[in-house]
């Protein structure tokens, strides 16, 4: 694989000519934040948190959609990028319901720490308060609408490891909803396996384990990538 | 010596931020030599006094009296620190915007999920009236800062309060929840 030179915060780095931004920043010790990237899925730069500035362009790009090419010079971290990552992350709080105190991830939740990490001390927009369903048909596994944020990690889990597609989006904006089968409750959707990977990708309190409360679930999203790894190299 | 005006206020939360506050144990003793607390649930003053330098609210706007004292906080307040998730972002005390206006809100609780002889609430004057939405109190009024948690720790209140009164910018560490 030939490889590509380019600069990242004015660093130096030596990328293999498929990877992305992402990846060749990561491997370089410049971390990006992110939330619909999870290591083993398809990228589909849903969530707009890793855009770059990448010189030359007048459109930000996401690191993790965007191919490294020869003499590209990218910027992670300016103040204009800060606060675009910082307004995502509010508009994620303000879209749905968001109540860390009484969330079954609280501790454990990738939007809870994006909002750390960007320095979101208040959420500026007005509040949506939608009112979302939670269903608990499903023996094993809950969704709570009120946390989800659209990222398809739960979809792409589905269709591209297990095999399935339990999971997709009807409606658009925000009346976009995920939906299982031809949105049926979860507990009748005959296609579900019930293996629990989308549980294991989602990135907040949206799909639990049934019985888990306030701050008790916990869970490795890196063994999405495993199981992906194993299956390509045949462990 | 000038000690600073301190005020805290109770608006839609569950005195949960005030526990965290008191759980400050031994050190509230150092720091009533620095503060002289002007107005407080746990102290005897009815009306928002004039001239505070620091007035810590816990809890989000829900009625029609947190409007009310909202406002003179502000205008009577040098700074106002949104004390917790209720303050900082509506939290469990706006678990109830999605189910709609008050009234509707009164009806199920009241009616549908309680006594079904039961009454709605109306003490005109005397019980404050819900407003149709809870709303954090920079919604209402500018805030200073903003010190999140469910409650904050006692350690994490007296940090900025130290600074506070040290008057270097305090280190906010910590999220929601
Ligand atoms: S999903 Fe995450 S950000 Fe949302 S309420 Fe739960 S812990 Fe908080
Ligand atoms: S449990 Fe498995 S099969 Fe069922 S929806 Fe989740 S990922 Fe798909
Ligand atoms: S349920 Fe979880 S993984 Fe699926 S889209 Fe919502 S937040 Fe993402
Ligand atoms: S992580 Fe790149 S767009 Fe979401």
């Amino acid at each position: 694989m030939a490889a590509r030179t380019l600069t990242i915060n004015g660093t130096l780095i030596s990328a293999r000519s498929n990877e992305t931004v992402l990846e060749a920043a990561r491997e370089a010790g410049i971390s990006i934040p992110t939330l619909c990237h999870l290591d083993g899925l398809s990228e589909v730069g849903a969530c707009r948190l890793c855009l770059v500035e990448i010189a030359g362009s007048p459109k930000l790009q996401p690191a993790c959609h965007t191919t490294v090419t020869e003499g590209m010079e990218v910027q992670t971290d300016t103040p204009r990028l800060k606060a675009h990552r910082r307004a995502i992350v509010e508009l994620l709080f303000a879209e749905r319901n968001h109540i860390c105190a009484v969330c079954v991830a609280s501790g454990h939740c990738e939007l809870q720490q994006l909002a750390v990490e960007v320095g979101m001390s208040h959420v500026r927009y007005e509040y949506l308060s939608p009112d979302c369903s939670v269903d608990i048909s499903h023996a094993r596994f809950g969704i709570d609408h009120n946390r989800c944020v659209l990222c398809t990690r739960c979809v792409r889990a589905c269709d591209e490891v297990e095999g399935v597609h339990t999971w997709d989006i009807a409606g658009r904006g925000t009346n976009a909803r995920l939906i299982t089968d031809l949105n049926v409750p979860w507990g009748e959707a005959t296609s579900c396996t019930s293996c629990g990977k989308c549980l294991l990708a989602c990135p907040t309190g949206a799909i639990f384990s049934r019985g888990s409360t306030v701050a008790e679930l916990e869970r490795d999203a890196s063994r999405i990538a495993t199981i992906v790894a194993a299956r390509n190299e045949r462990w | 010596m000038n000690r600073l005006k301190l005020a805290t206020v109770w608006l839609g939360g569950c005195s949960g931020c005030h526990m965290s506050l008191l759980d400050l144990d031994e050190w509230l003793i150092d720091l009533a030599a620095h503060v002289e607390l002007v107005y407080s649930p746990i102290a005897d003053q009815k009306t928002f006094p004039e001239g505070v330098d620091l007035t810590l609210v816990e809890g989000a706007i829900a009625n029609d009296e947190h409007l009310e004292l909202i406002q003179d906080v502000r205008e009577r307040s040098r700074m106002v620190v949104a004390l917790g998730d209720c303050a900082v972002t509506g939290n469990v005390t706006a678990l109830r915007n999605p189910l709609g206006e008050a009234r509707s809100i009164l009806q199920q609780v009241y009616i549908e999920h309680g006594d079904p002889r039961g009454v709605l609430p109306s003490t005109p004057g005397i019980v404050p009236i819900l407003l149709d939405q809870v709303i954090p109190i920079h919604m209402i009024i500018p805030v200073d800062l903003f010190l999140a948690g469910c409650p904050p720790s006692g350690p994490r209140i007296r940090a900025v309060l130290e600074a506070l009164l040290a008057g270097t910018p305090p280190e906010l560490a910590g999220g929601f929840g």
